[in-house]
């Protein structure tokens, strides 16, 4: 079996928004609207949620120039693309990371548990992946629900060796239907990051 | 098409050493934007290897064709005219069909069109710099933009990049999910440069470097550039959770 080398990544540097949200950079009438700008594109099922979050270096400043993805399951649990997903949601969002707060956010629903490979469930999650100057291969991590009762039995959780470090990796209620989910690159709250 | 028959399961690990590392002091700004801690592995599950279908009606008529994607009627961007193209396959050499490519460059004095963007070479008015396409069956694509020009960037006090053009690609599964950089053939600063220096290994360097390609050289109108890409590809899967042949 032949195995070539994966291409190599590189920064997706401080001009990212040009490539992938034209319209946030101010490049209008090229692509209609930017890929990713809505997850929610009809009558979808389950319960409507915001998630919000900064991402914070190694000193605490919030990257401004950041791009996040959201790739997530419906809430029924499955992927657009499986048979029975919610043909009124795409599961993808795109973020540019506001360019004063470094906030990003992504209105979409909670999604529903999915099977692991070797059996059983894990816990509802959304998984992000960032991009930005400084960062040369994009970071994925999860973001998981508090208050979850299958957070206990969550198969990619329990590989956590560093029991403190679960907590980075669950969201913030912050109010009726908004998550707030913040990302440490660096440092003692650094957020769990994974190597898929 | 038979790969779809192929079984699939995860997707094969990530071989560190065919990317740059977190960490690369002469690339400043990861000093204080890399993780500290290892990071965590598991093996892929549906969430990993699905991931975002666009279908082709996603595009525009003159998305791949920056010259002209962004410019005024009957106009066309100014600088060296170019064809970028090549085939996207996965690490087992199966053609990648259907997965979306976004490009996006400085214009051919080197200035990006971005607010951020404070460096003295002008602006072109007929040129965007951002492009996408959708690889065909046998996964290849293809661009027509101008030659990017290398730029100024406040990191030593000296250091200019090279000519490049950043690609985005989305595989079928998210855990492809793959942002770099296009260089081109003989150019002097790839080099010096610490963006790329951050990849230890030359041999992955030199596979980012697109070689010119005179075969695909329009006559009177375009060169051509050739940039082949891997993305990470999905081992046969056990069955039913046993070893096969056991």
């Amino acid at each position: 079996m032949n195995d070539l080398p994966e291409t190599a990544s590189q920064t997706a540097g401080p001009y990212v928004h040009i490539g992938c949200t034209p319209n946030f950079a101010g490049i209008t009438g090229v692509y209609d609207e930017d890929l990713g700008a809505r997850m929610i594109t009809g009558d979808v099922s389950g319960e409507r949620i915001t998630l919000t979050g900064q991402i914070f270096d190694g000193t605490g400043t919030p990257l401004r120039d950041a791009m996040v993805e959201a790739w997530q399951a419906d809430a029924g649990g499955l992927y657009a693309g499986q048979d029975g997903a919610d043909p009124h949601f795409t599961g993808f969002g795109r973020c540019a990371c506001d360019q004063d707060s470094g906030a990003f956010t992504f209105e979409t629903v909670k999604p529903g548990a999915t099977p692991w490979p070797q059996g059983g469930m894990q816990a509802p999650h959304i998984t992000l992946w960032i991009v930005a100057r400084g960062i040369n291969l994009g970071l994925h991590t999860r973001v998981y629900f508090p208050g979850d009762p299958a957070l206990e039995t969550d198969p990619v959780l329990g590989r956590i060796e560093h029991r403190v470090r679960v907590q980075t990796l669950i969201a913030e209620a912050e109010k009726d239907g908004v998550y707030r989910f913040n990302i440490h690159l660096q440092g003692a709250d650094e957020t769990v990051f994974f190597d898929v | 098409m038979s790969d779809t028959k192929i079984p699939q399961g995860g997707y094969a690990a990530r071989q560190p050493g065919h990317h740059p590392v977190a960490l690369y002091p002469p690339y400043r700004t990861s000093v204080k934007r890399s993780p500290q801690a290892a990071p965590l592995s598991f093996p892929t599950s549906m969430g990993e290897e699905s991931g975002p279908v666009f279908e082709h009606d996603l595009l525009g008529p003159l998305d791949a064709d920056l010259l002209h994607n962004f410019a005024q009627d009957g106009a066309s961007a100014i600088g060296p005219r170019i064809i970028v193209h090549g085939k996207v396959r996965d690490q087992f050499d199966r053609p990648v069909s259907g997965a979306l490519i976004e490009v996006w460059q400085a214009n051919a004095g080197g200035r990006y069109r971005h607010k951020k963007e404070g460096y003295i070479a002008p602006l072109d008015p007929n040129f965007g710099g951002c492009g996408r396409a959708i690889t065909r069956d046998n996964g290849s694509y293809e661009f027509r933009t101008v030659l990017p020009g290398p730029y100024p960037w406040p990191n030593g006090p000296n250091d200019w990049r090279p000519a490049h053009i950043h690609f985005s690609l989305f595989g079928a599964g998210f855990a492809q999910r793959l942002i770099t950089q296009m260089y081109f053939e003989g150019d002097p600063l790839i080099w010096r440069c610490p963006i790329v220096g951050s990849i230890g290994d030359k041999s992955a360097v030199e596979r980012l470097i697109a070689p010119l390609d005179m075969n695909r050289t329009v006559p009177m109108d375009a060169r051509a550039y050739e940039f082949n890409i891997t993305l990470r590809g999905r081992r046969q899967t056990m069955f039913e959770n046993r070893m096969e042949g056991l």
